[in-house]
C-alpha cells in the first residue's frame, strides 16, 4: 500500500512530497481544490479537522501537519535515502532548532505575503500594501540572520542537508516566483548560494515536475 | 551546572522549557536575561540566539534555541528520567508530533496575541485593544472545538499519555485562565477537564511558583 498525500497543487503538501522523494518512498497524490472549498467537506474534515493541507494516509494510519509528517518519515526510514535528521542527538537538536525557526520566524510573515499577493480575493484575504511592506521587512530581518548563519555553515543545521533546509523549499519557491521578490534571496550572497543549492536538488525538481 | 536556561520568569517560552526540565527531574540553572535592559539584543545573547529571543539553552556543549526544539531535545536526551514526554512507539510519537504542530500552528498564534493584550499590556501600563481581543477570541473558537472533539477520543491531545503536545500548551493556557478567555475553555467540558489536569501537574506548579507574587 502506497502513501497518499492530499493537496499536491499547494505549497505545504510539497514539503511532504520532497521529503518522500529524498527518502525514496513511493506515494500517490490526491487533488484537493481549496478555492472550491474541497478542504471543508465533512469527508476531508474527518481526516484533517482544521481543513488545512496536507494530510497523509498510510494504510489506516493518518497524519497531518507537514512538519510532523516529514519528521515521521525521516525517522521511520532513517536508513533509507538521504539522512535528513542528523546522526547524533546534538545534530538532531540543531535540525529541530532550525525547523522551529522556519515555522515560527520565517513562515508566518512569508505566508502572509503569499496570501496578500497570490491569493487576494480568496480565503477572505484582501490585498493590503501596508501588510505586504511589513511582511517583507520581517522576512528581510530573518534572512539577515540566515545570511550570517550560512556564512559559517553550509546548511542551516550544519554541513548536511536536513529537514530544516527542506522545509523552506515550497514557500521560498513562491517568494522567488509568483510573489516576485527573488531579489531578497539574490542580494544575500550566502542565502543565494544556499537557495541555488537546495532548489536544484533532483528531489525538488521532481516534485515541481509531478505537480505541474 | 551542566544545564543552563537563559530566559526570565515571565517569559512563556522560557516556562515551556522549564516545565520539560522539571518533568524530567533534570537540575538546571536559570540565568536571567535582563530584557528591560535590552540584554537579549546585545551581542553576547545574540551569540546564543541570533533572533534575540528567549529562551536559549545549554547542556554541556550542546547549545540550542527555540523552546519547542529544546523540549524535544530534553525529552530525547533524558528519555529514561522522570516523566515520559515522548512515546517510544514511532507511530504514537508521530501522532503526538501532529498535535505539537497544532499547538505551534493553530493554538499559539491565537493565544499569544490574547495573552499579550489581556495580560502583558496591562502589566506594562499599556491599553488593551478590545478589537484585537475579539478578533483572536473568534480565531480560538474553532481550534477549541477541534480540541473538544479530540479530547472525547483520548485523555490527552497526543494520545492516552501526557506528552510534549500537551506540555507546550501550558504557559499560554495558564495566563489565559486568569482572563475572560477562561470562559471559552469552561464552555467545553473535555477541554476544561484537560486544562485543569495539565495545569495541576506538580512539575508545572513548580514552574509557576517561580513567579514573584
Amino acid at each position: 500500500m502506497v502513501v497518499k498525500v492530499y493537496g499536491p497543487a499547494y505549497a505545504s503538501p510539497k514539503r511532504v512530497l520532497v521529503c518522500l522523494v529524498e527518502k525514496e518512498i513511493e506515494f500517490e497524490t490526491v487533488p484537493v481544490d481549496l478555492i472550491a472549498g474541497e478542504n471543508l467537506t465533512p469527508d476531508y474534515l474527518k481526516l484533517q479537522p482544521f481543513g488545512s493541507l496536507p494530510v497523509i494516509q498510510d494504510g489506516d494510519y493518518t497524519l497531518f501537519e507537514s512538519r510532523a509528517i516529514i519528521r515521521y518519515y525521516a525517522e521511520k526510514y532513517k536508513s533509507q535515502g538521504t539522512d535528513l535528521l542528523g546522526k547524533t542527538l546534538e545534530e538532531q537538536g540543531l535540525v529541530n532548532q532550525w525547523l522551529e525557526v522556519e515555522a515560527h520566524n520565517y513562515h508566518p510573515p512569508l505566508y502572509t505575503l503569499v496570501l496578500h499577493t497570490m491569493f487576494s480575493g480568496h480565503m477572505g484575504v484582501v490585498r493590503n500594501e501596508q501588510v505586504i511592506k511589513e511582511s517583507e521587512e520581517k522576512i528581510g530581518k530573518v534572512l539577515d540572520v540566515y545570511e550570517d548563519r550560512l556564512s559559517k555553515s553550509k546548511y542551516l543545521a550544519g554541513d548536511f542537508f536536513s529537514l530544516a533546509d527542506l522545509s523552506h523549499l515550497p514557500f521560498t519557491n513562491y517568494l522567488v516566483g509568483p510573489v516576485g521578490k527573488g531579489y531578497m534571496i539574490k542580494e544575500r550572497k550566502h542565502v543565494s548560494a544556499w537557495w541555488d543549492d537546495i532548489s536544484s536538488r533532483p528531489s525538488w525538481l521532481k516534485v515541481l515536475e509531478i505537480c505541474k | 551546572m551542566a544545564v543552563k536556561v537563559f530566559g526570565f520568569v515571565g517569559s512563556n517560552a522560557t516556562y515551556r522549557v522549564l516545565a520539560s526540565l522539571y518533568e524530567k527531574n533534570v537540575d538546571f540553572e536559570l540565568v536571567t536575561v535582563n530584557m528591560a535592559a535590552w540584554e537579549h539584543k546585545r551581542p553576547r545573547f545574540l551569540a546564543r540566539n541570533p533572533f534575540g529571543q528567549v529562551p536559549a539553552f545549554e547542556d554541556g556543549d550542546v547549545s540550542l534555541f527555540e523552546s519547542r526544539a529544546i523540549t524535544k531535545y530534553v525529552a530525547e536526551a533524558y528519555a529514561d528520567k522522570g516523566t515520559s514526554l515522548k512515546s517510544k512507539d514511532l507511530k504514537k510519537s508521530a501522532i503526538e508530533g501532529v498535535w505539537a504542530e497544532v499547538e505551534a500552528q493553530k493554538f499559539d498564534p491565537a493565544t499569544a496575541k490574547l495573552t499579550w493584550e489581556l495580560f502583558f499590556k496591562p502589566l506594562f501600563g499599556m491599553t488593551t485593544d478590545e478589537a484585537v481581543v475579539e478578533e483572536f477570541s473568534k480565531k480560538l473558537e474553532p481550534v477549541l472545538d477541534v480540541y473538544e472533539a479530540r479530547l472525547t477520543e483520548c485523555k490527552y491531545l497526543g494520545g492516552d499519555s501526557f506528552s510534549l503536545a500537551d506540555l507546550h500548551h501550558l504557559p499560554n493556557t495558564q495566563v489565559l485562565m486568569g482572563t475572560k478567555v477562561k470562559s471559552q475553555f469552561d464552555a467545553r467540558p473535555h477541554v476544561s477537564a484537560w486544562a485543569a489536569d495539565i495545569l495541576a501537574r506538580p512539575a508545572w506548579v513548580k514552574v509557576t511558583s517561580l513567579l514573584p507574587k
